[in-house]
C-alpha cells in the first residue's frame, strides 16, 4: 500500500477552501489545514464582543470547516510578523487599507515554510481566477507563486484546469480530470458543489473575513496612525479599533464611547490601561479615554460622554472620571447633539 | 497524567485556541488541561479543535463572566 500525498491546505472558514479541501480528499489525498490568525481577521471578534450578534452562532468557521473535513487544523499566531504587511505593502492597498496581494504572498510563503517543516508535498488554496480584484487576478497569480517561493507546489484546485499543470497534476498525484475550471465572481458553481458535498451551512460565500477591507475600520487605522505620526500598532490598538463610536475632538486624544452592554464588558478589560469616564448618575456607556488628554479638556469629555449616556435630556449628568489614577466626579450639562460636529466621529 | 492549567482571559477568539493549541503541544497524552476564558465562543471552540485533533473534552462550566474547559491530551 503506498503512502498518500500530503497537502496542506489554507483554511479561512470560507466555501472556497472547504470545497477546495474536500475535492483533495476525494481523491485520497491526506490533507491538514492551516489557518493564519493575523488580528484583523472578522472571525469571532464582533460576536464575542457585541450583546446584539448573541444570536449568531458563536464558532470559529475555520474550525467548523475542518470538522466537516474530518481534519486536522493548525491556527498559527501571525499577528507580529503580519505587520510589515499592513504597515508598508509592496504591492500597495486596495482600495481600503487592505494589503490584499502582499497579503496572499505572505500567507503562502508561511504556508510553504509549513509545507516543508513538516514533509508534505504541496499547498492548496480555495482562490478561483478572476474572483478578487487584486489577489485574484489572473495576470498576478504566477506574480504570488513567484514572491511565494511555492512554484508549481501551488495546486487551486477549484480553478486548476484554467491554469497550467502543476507538480501534483503531472506527477499524476492527483487527477487533474477531477479538478475544477471556475473563474469570475459568480458564486453559483461553488454553491452547486457544496449541494452535491452535502454542505449547507457554510460561512458568507463572498468572503470578507479581514477588517482592512472595511471602509469604516480603514478610516480608523488611518486616523490612529495621524495621531500618533508613525504607522505601527499592537494588538490592543487593532483590536479597540472594532469596538465603540471613536470620537476624536482635538488631535491629541479620543474618546471610545461603548455603544451597548457587550461592548461595555469588553472594553472593562481596558480601565486599567487607559483613562475612564462612566456615567454614575445614569445609566451610560463606558468609555476609554485614548491620547494625552490636558486636564482642561477631561470636563469637555465628560460631557460629550453624558450625551451618549440615558441623562442626554437631563439638565445635569454625574460621571466618574479616572485619569491618571485618580478618580474625581463631575457634575455637567450633556453637550447638545449639534455641538458635536460630524467630523470628529473617526 | 499531571494538571495543568491555562489563563485565557480577555482573549477574544481564536486566541483561546491557539493559546490551548500551543499548551497541549508541550503536554503529554493524559495530561489535564484545565482552560478559563472570558470569550463565550471559546466553549465552541476549544471544543471543536479538541474534536478535530484528538483530545477530550472532560467537562466544562459556563458562567456569566466566564467559560471554563477542562481537557485531556490524546495520544
Amino acid at each position: 500500500m503506498t503512502t498518500p500525498r500530503k497537502a496542506v491546505a489554507l483554511i479561512s472558514g470560507g466555501l472556497d477552501s472547504l470545497l477546495a479541501a474536500r475535492l483533495m480528499l476525494d481523491q485520497g489525498i491526506h490533507v491538514e489545514g492551516i489557518n493564519f490568525y493575523t488580528g484583523f481577521c472578522v472571525e469571532g471578534h464582533t460576536h464575542a464582543i457585541r450583546s446584539k450578534d448573541k444570536s449568531k452562532p458563536k464558532r470559529n468557521n475555520a474550525l467548523w470547516s475542518a470538522e466537516q473535513l474530518g481534519i486536522k487544523l493548525h491556527i498559527i499566531d501571525i499577528i507580529e510578523e503580519y505587520k510589515q504587511v499592513v504597515i508598508n505593502p509592496r504591492h500597495g492597498y486596495g482600495a481600503n487599507m487592505n494589503p490584499c496581494l502582499d497579503c496572499k504572498i505572505f500567507m503562502l510563503s508561511k504556508a510553504r515554510e509549513w509545507m516543508q517543516k513538516h514533509d508534505f508535498d504541496f499547498i492548496i488554496t480555495g482562490e478561483v481566477m478572476g474572483q478578487r480584484p487584486m489577489s485574484q487576478r489572473k495576470d498576478l497569480l504566477p506574480v504570488v507563486i513567484a514572491e511565494s517561493g511555492t512554484d508549481d507546489r501551488l495546486l487551486r484546485p477549484l480553478c486548476a484546469k484554467n491554469l497550467t499543470p502543476t507538480l501534483p497534476e503531472r506527477e499524476g498525484w492527483v487527477d487533474r480530470d477531477k479538478l475544477m475550471k471556475f473563474h469570475g465572481r459568480n458564486r453559483k458553481p461553488q454553491i452547486a458543489l457544496a449541494k452535491e458535498f452535502g454542505f449547507d451551512d457554510f460561512a458568507s460565500p463572498a468572503g470578507g473575513c479581514c477588517f482592512l477591507t472595511d471602509k469604516s475600520y480603514s478610516r480608523k487605522l488611518a486616523d490612529l496612525w495621524r495621531a500618533q505620526n508613525s504607522k505601527s500598532y499592537e494588538l490592543d490598538d487593532i483590536m479597540l479599533l472594532k469596538v465603540g463610536r471613536h470620537i476624536r475632538p482635538k488631535p491629541n486624544y479620543k474618546l471610545i464611547i461603548s455603544r451597548e452592554e457587550g461592548e461595555n464588558r469588553f472594553l472593562r478589560g481596558y480601565r486599567k490601561s487607559f483613562s475612564t469616564i462612566e456615567p454614575e448618575s445614569h445609566a451610560g456607556p463606558l468609555t476609554l479615554i485614548d491620547g494625552d488628554i490636558a486636564d482642561a479638556d477631561i470636563e469637555y469629555a465628560a460631557r460629550i460622554v453624558a450625551r451618549f449616556s440615558q441623562g442626554r435630556a437631563a439638565e445635569f449628568v454625574t460621571l466618574k472620571v479616572n485619569h491618571g489614577g485618580i478618580e474625581k466626579r463631575y457634575t455637567v450639562p450633556p453637550l447638545p447633539a449639534d455641538d458635536i460636529p460630524r467630523e470628529w466621529y473617526v | 497524567m499531571s494538571k495543568h492549567t491555562l489563563d485565557a482571559r480577555n482573549l477574544l477568539c481564536p486566541m483561546p485556541v491557539i493559546k490551548t493549541q500551543n499548551k497541549v503541544a508541550e503536554l503529554s497524552a493524559g495530561d489535564i488541561l484545565e482552560v478559563t476564558c472570558t470569550d463565550p465562543g471559546a466553549l465552541n471552540d476549544i471544543s471543536s479543535w479538541c474534536r478535530i485533533n484528538g483530545h477530550a473534552v472532560m467537562a466544562s462550566h459556563e458562567s456569566k463572566e466566564e467559560v471554563q474547559i477542562i481537557l485531556r491530551v490524546g495520544d
